[in-house]
């Protein structure tokens, strides 16, 4: 929130003419979808765009559904996995790039473990494809652990930003006060580092895991048949019939992601 | 207080950054801190007393040269290998720890049974006086609090040395002024040895036993506050500690115990022991408060006009130009007895108390 010490300001920005429309209008286009979304999943009627009456039968449905309930456990199981393995990781890399000295090609680093937000997804998703391609091809697995192995990689720079934000506005003289006090590398980190560090790390997992649930692209191109997470099982249902089952599953994804991102928020906030 | 020493600093240096950027923050620095001393690295921003705090806590370790703790060589061993501990200038307090659990940590990464640290943590608690916050967090007590649960951190494992990292310069200055005693109470009670960094002159002069003072890397004279204030040895000593007045005059004779000056005006007068070659000018301190005013023109050692006259409630500062020309500066105390009412304008003379002129090496 803009505080009201800014009107003291020689310039503000909400004075500027058609600043409120403006506004308005940014809220209204990312907004609406999503109400008129989240309206019609509660429609009594099997229409997404004619309003006849108030139900819950579509999350009943949902819910019901065996075709659901598979994808959406698939889509836990991988979210859950994928998250655990990317953050592990992104906190290694995060102590790695932050606890060192500064070494020649650091940036380097920063920018290739950032990879997977500036690659185009879909070139990932091709890549992924090619390569498992060949080693299904070579050993005849088809299991999960493809597509673990590729929401991992692309979790990987979201556990990794707020991980590594953290250790930056952590106060190094912490940690060699704990080793002046007799504290060796693992038991300062075990002690001071990790405990101080938890909160990034809670929030990492859990922007990893929101990525990896709602993730179509990449899940799409690696999936072996019969692998349909969520998202992929809702884009092969809009092939098809639509009713506002699908209005009602993507509420309820998004209610997940909602309450995420607000506990991420609420776990960055606590202690800064 | 014993004379054994505790840390032997023995021609270390110190280097950070390569070719075109190496700077040398310390330059050969030869030091030995006696057990149980009150001792103090003094001088001014990047002098290199911090690095060598560091050096001797093992934050960072020497480019050249070795540190003995008790005649132990202790360079090269990481900081939680050595029996000696800091007060960081931040503090530094755990701050998902309580403050009990701050105190407590040390002896906890030693693996003391519970109840000995228990029992020393109680103890520091009370040293410092903080019993009834003991389990507060770090970041609900103010910030001289926070001082003394550092303090009371770094003296639970019982150190050999403690190492202080001008820990009082984020207080204001009563709380300081307290601190001060309070640290040298400390020091007393627990017979550690302490290794204090400050920039700032009087807290040394009040608390250390002996100081060290630095100046870009190298450490230029050692001595007990009175040596150090008396008899500075180097033109930045005197210059550092206290305000001087610096003359120049003829070396005439020189003994091993004393030397005879032919000052500016002709006269002669006596000072320490000098190193310098005879018949050479050698450059002298005076501190303001040695010297005499006198209406005594023509005996006295030095005679010159009041060019400016500052009251200050207990003593008056007097500026003086010299007949050489040079600047004077003199600082009389306002009792009864003494007379204070030179004016501006008025020829004076000025004689120094016997053994107040010192020789500085160049």
């Amino acid at each position: 929130m803009i505080s009201r010490g800014i009107a003291s300001k020689p310039f503000s920005v909400r004075k500027l003419p058609g600043f409120t429309f403006i506004a308005i209008l940014c809220f209204a286009l990312l907004y609406a979808p999503i109400v008129t979304l989240v309206g019609y999943s509660f429609n009594a009627g099997n229409s997404l765009a004619v309003w006849e009456g108030f139900s819950l039968q579509w999350y009943y449905a949902a819910w019901q559904n065996d075709k659901v309930q598979g994808a959406a456990i698939l889509s836990v199981i991988i979210a859950l996995q994928a998250s655990l393995y990317a953050t592990i990781l992104a906190t290694m890399a995060a102590l790695g790039t932050t606890r060192t000295r500064n070494f020649r090609g650091q940036t380097a680093i920063y920018t290739m473990i950032n990879q997977p937000l500036m690659v185009p997804e879909i070139v990932t998703a091709v890549a992924l494809l090619i390569c498992f391609a060949v080693i299904k091809q070579a050993t005849d697995y088809h299991g999960l652990v493809y597509l673990v192995i590729a929401h991992t990689a692309f979790c990987i720079p979201f556990a990794y930003l707020p991980i590594r934000a953290r250790l930056e506005g952590m106060d190094k003289s912490l940690e060699i006060a704990a080793a002046d006090l007799y504290a060796t590398p693992w038991r300062c980190f075990r002690r001071v580092t990790l405990p101080l560090l938890w909160p990034g790390i809670l929030a990492g997992a859990m922007l990893a895991f929101v990525i990896s649930l709602d993730d179509v692209v990449i899940t799409e191109f690696v999936k072996s048949a019969g692998q349909d997470t969520l998202p992929t099982y809702m884009l092969g249902q809009l092939r098809r019939v639509i009713t506002p089952e699908i209005n009602a599953i993507s509420t309820a994804l998004l209610a997940i992601s909602v309450l995420m991102v607000s506990l991420v928020f609420l776990l960055n906030r606590k202690k800064s | 207080m014993s004379n054994s020493v505790s840390i032997k600093v023995h021609q270390v240096s110190k280097k950070f950054g390569h070719d075109r950027d190496e700077v040398i923050a310390l330059d050969e620095v030869s030091v030995e801190i006696r057990e149980n001393e009150f001792f103090t690295l003094l001088g001014p921003s990047g002098c290199g007393k911090t690095t060598l705090l560091r050096l001797i806590a093992g934050f960072e370790h020497p480019s050249e040269g070795d540190i003995f703790l008790n005649d132990e060589s202790i360079a090269h061993l990481p900081p939680y290998l050595r029996p000696v501990n800091t007060v960081f200038q931040n503090y530094a307090l755990f701050p998902h720890m309580t403050v009990s659990e701050n105190i407590g940590f040390g002896l906890s990464m030693q693996d003391k049974p519970p109840t000995e640290i228990d029992a020393t943590v109680s103890e520091m608690l009370r040293l410092v006086q903080m019993e009834a916050l003991r389990d507060r967090r770090t970041d609900q007590i103010s910030g001289g609090q926070q001082q003394r649960v550092a303090l009371a951190r770094a003296l639970a494992p019982h150190p050999r040395v403690l190492l202080l990292d001008e820990p009082l310069s984020a207080l204001d200055y009563k709380l300081r002024k307290g601190m001060q005693i309070e640290l040298k109470r400390l020091q007393m009670e627990t017979g550690i040895t302490f290794i204090f960094v400050t920039h700032d002159q009087e807290e040394a002069l009040t608390m250390s036993d002996r100081i060290a003072v630095m100046n870009k890397g190298r450490i230029l004279q050692v001595g007990s506050p009175n040596d150090i204030y008396d008899h500075p040895s180097e033109r930045f000593v005197a210059d550092f500690i206290g305000d001087t007045n610096f003359l120049s005059a003829e070396l005439v004779e020189s003994t091993s115990e004393s030397s005879l000056l032919k000052l500016a005006s002709g006269k002669t007068a006596s000072a320490g022991p000098s190193g310098s070659t005879l018949r050479s000018m050698v450059n002298i301190a005076i501190r303001p408060e040695q010297a005499i005013l006198t209406s005594d023109e023509a005996s006295a050692e030095f005679s010159g006009t009041v060019t400016n006259v500052l009251y200050s409630g207990t003593d008056s500062v007097f500026h003086i130009e010299l007949k050489s020309g040079e600047e004077f500066i003199a600082k009389v105390q306002n009792s009864g007895d003494t007379r204070r009412d030179w004016k501006t304008g008025q020829a004076l003379g000025i004689n120094i108390q016997p053994g107040a002129i010192q020789i500085l090496r160049d």
